[in-house]
């Protein structure tokens, strides 16, 4: 992202932000209520429009890139769906839609690779040990629960960078935990992480780098502010050993279950 | 029983019926979940303009319907889009332009009279004509397949559209792809249960399966069969007891409705799932089912 610039109705949110994210980088964006974290992740994502400025994605900037199901994002919340019922399978199973979206038209039409499609699903169930819970409503389960729906519907695409947006909000200590050990192994497996984060909690040990926002501009980017003190010593220069100069994308079809390892029902 | 298919008029007004219960509900849960349970109304009304243009020309008012409804719809899309602030008031202007337009037109087409939007306003299924039967009978299998072919990524939109957009969707084509399709319902309805109540067959449907279901799939699939349910049941009592079929129709779905909220807290008392203990969404469902934002989620 380079020199953005974005607002809504004239008021402009972002003023002249530049933030570059590496591969394999797990970056939290910080800062307080209204100081543009959210609005700097949507206009990553190309879903607020920048008034100046660009945005690349994997070196293509944004109205020409094309390889979405490289993406996973992750809101805030479950939208409430107008009241309509959907199963936690029905939730997940939708993350696979950039996938199939992104096949040319014939593709699309014959269903090709629905069957890849079905197995990231029960993948990304897996990894969020959601596998139990995939027939119940997602209205039905609780903040934690729904946080970890929301992740394995982005993983169910198959990306190789996630977007949360405050992943922790509505979340109860305990499930806290078992999200961060979540969001861990999914950084050891080399996927680039993005969190907007109001507070770094028991995200702070995966977290290479933060980017903290004020009132629109940055204000802080580089090692992440450490209360405690632990992480933050000199020299806690996160070098990654899973990231590779040529990126992850392309061993990223496949996601090991095994590795990612299920989460304790919570 | 079955004398009343010893009728032509009959058997067309059934088949009518029961596409019109299949499609308005199929479409009417895309619509629901994306909390525009009152775009079906807002077609409806610029519909009656459609009709008042068909008389005025004399050419068939469902055909102009047809053409004039779509652009309502896109127009009514396109408001969405731009207006962020003013949705509502924009719907709200549509309302009164397509009812006050449609009550003009009428005044200038010779021959009709306000009258003749009567038939249009409340529904008059036993006067569907055999070109009329063609053309539900097209729009209806349109909507179906539309829905069938595009259900996953309606289903992405109408859940959450940044995540759509996100995901690569063409969220502006599958915006209009829905007021469209919604658009050919209200056409297709409006014969059977008027322009001023199509909107009911397509929420009131999904408001009654929704107390029952947990899965998209199956509320879909629920509503479609309350809508046909209703759809016979109003049409053969209409016929039996001589009441106003539309309204007969609409009520009995209404009926359901009652009995799906009593038997969803029946279900879910009987289910006894621990999340469920004092949750509003319960309650939120009751009250005013489309419109709230109940079922949302978290704290």
């Amino acid at each position: 992202m380079r020199h953005a610039v974005a607002g809504y109705e004239h008021t402009p949110v972002l003023r002249n932000i530049s933030v570059d994210i590496c591969t394999g980088e797990t970056v939290a964006v910080m800062g307080a209520n209204g100081s543009g974290k959210s609005t700097l992740m949507r206009a990553l994502l190309g879903i607020v429009p920048l008034t100046s400025g660009s945005v690349e994605i994997h070196g293509t900037p944004l109205r020409r890139f094309r390889q979405w199901p490289r993406i996973g994002y992750v809101p805030q919340r479950l939208a409430a769906g107008g009241g309509v019922p959907a199963t936690v399978g029905e939730v997940v199973a939708s993350g696979g839609i950039a996938r199939h979206w992104s096949r040319p038209l014939l593709r699309r039409i014959l269903r090709t690779g629905a069957r890849d499609d079905r197995r990231l699903v029960t993948e990304a169930l897996d990894s969020m040990g959601l596998t139990t819970l995939a027939n119940r409503s997602v209205h039905e389960l609780s903040g934690g629960q729904q946080q970890r729906v929301l992740i394995a519907r982005a993983l169910a695409g198959g990306p190789d960078t996630l977007l949360l947006d405050e992943p922790m909000a509505g979340v109860d200590a305990a499930n806290q935990q078992a999200l961060a050990d979540a969001l861990e192994r999914l950084t050891h497996r080399g996927y680039t992480i993005v969190l907007v984060l109001h507070e770094l909690g028991p995200l702070a040990p995966l977290v290479h780098r933060a980017v903290v926002l004020s009132d629109g501009r940055i204000t802080h980017d580089g090692p992440p502010p450490q209360p405690t003190g632990d992480c933050a010593a000199p020299g806690h220069e996160h070098i990654h050993p899973h990231a590779g100069p040529t990126g992850v994308g392309s061993g990223r079809d496949t996601l090991d279950a095994t590795q990612l390892g299920g989460l304790p029902g919570a | 029983m079955l004398d009343l298919l010893d009728y032509d008029f009959m058997r067309r007004a059934l088949l009518a019926a029961v596409l019109v219960g299949l499609a308005a509900p199929a479409i009417g849960t895309f619509i629901v979940q994306r909390r525009l349970a009152l775009l079906g109304d807002g077609i409806g009304h610029v519909a009656l303009t459609g009709v008042a243009l068909g008389f005025l020309t004399s050419t068939s008012p469902v055909l102009t319907a047809v053409i004039v409804s779509v652009l309502g719809a896109i127009i009514i899309e396109v408001m969405r889009v731009r207006a962020r602030t003013g949705g509502d008031v924009a719907l709200a202007l549509l309302f009164y332009g397509g009812i006050a337009g449609g009550v003009f037109l009428i005044g200038l087409a010779p021959g009709a009279t306000n009258a003749t939007l009567t038939a249009y306003l409340f529904g008059s299924v036993s006067s569907v004509t055999e070109q009329d039967v063609y053309v539900v009978s097209v729009l209806a299998a349109l909507v179906l397949a539309v829905v069938a072919y595009f259900g996953r990524e309606l289903f992405v939109l109408c859940q959450d559209e940044e995540v759509a957009r996100a995901s690569g969707l063409p969220v502006r084509f599958l915006s209009l792809l829905i007021g469209i399709m919604a658009a050919l319902t209200v056409v297709i309805a409006m014969r059977v249960v008027g322009v001023l109540l199509v909107s009911a067959l397509m929420v009131v449907p999904v408001a009654a399966a929704q107390q029952l279901t947990r899965s998209f799939r199956v509320t879909i699939l629920l509503a479609m069969g309350i809508g046909v349910l209703s759809a016979l049941a109003g049409l053969s009592s209409a016929y039996y007891v001589d009441v106003a079929p539309g309204a007969t129709i609409v009520l009995i779905a209404l009926a359901v409705f009652t009995v799906s909220v009593a038997g969803g807290r029946l279900l879910r008392r009987g289910a006894q799932t621990s999340e469920w203990s004092g949750d509003p969404t319960a309650e939120g469902n009751v009250e005013d089912v489309p419109r709230t934002d109940q079922g949302s989620v978290s704290t």
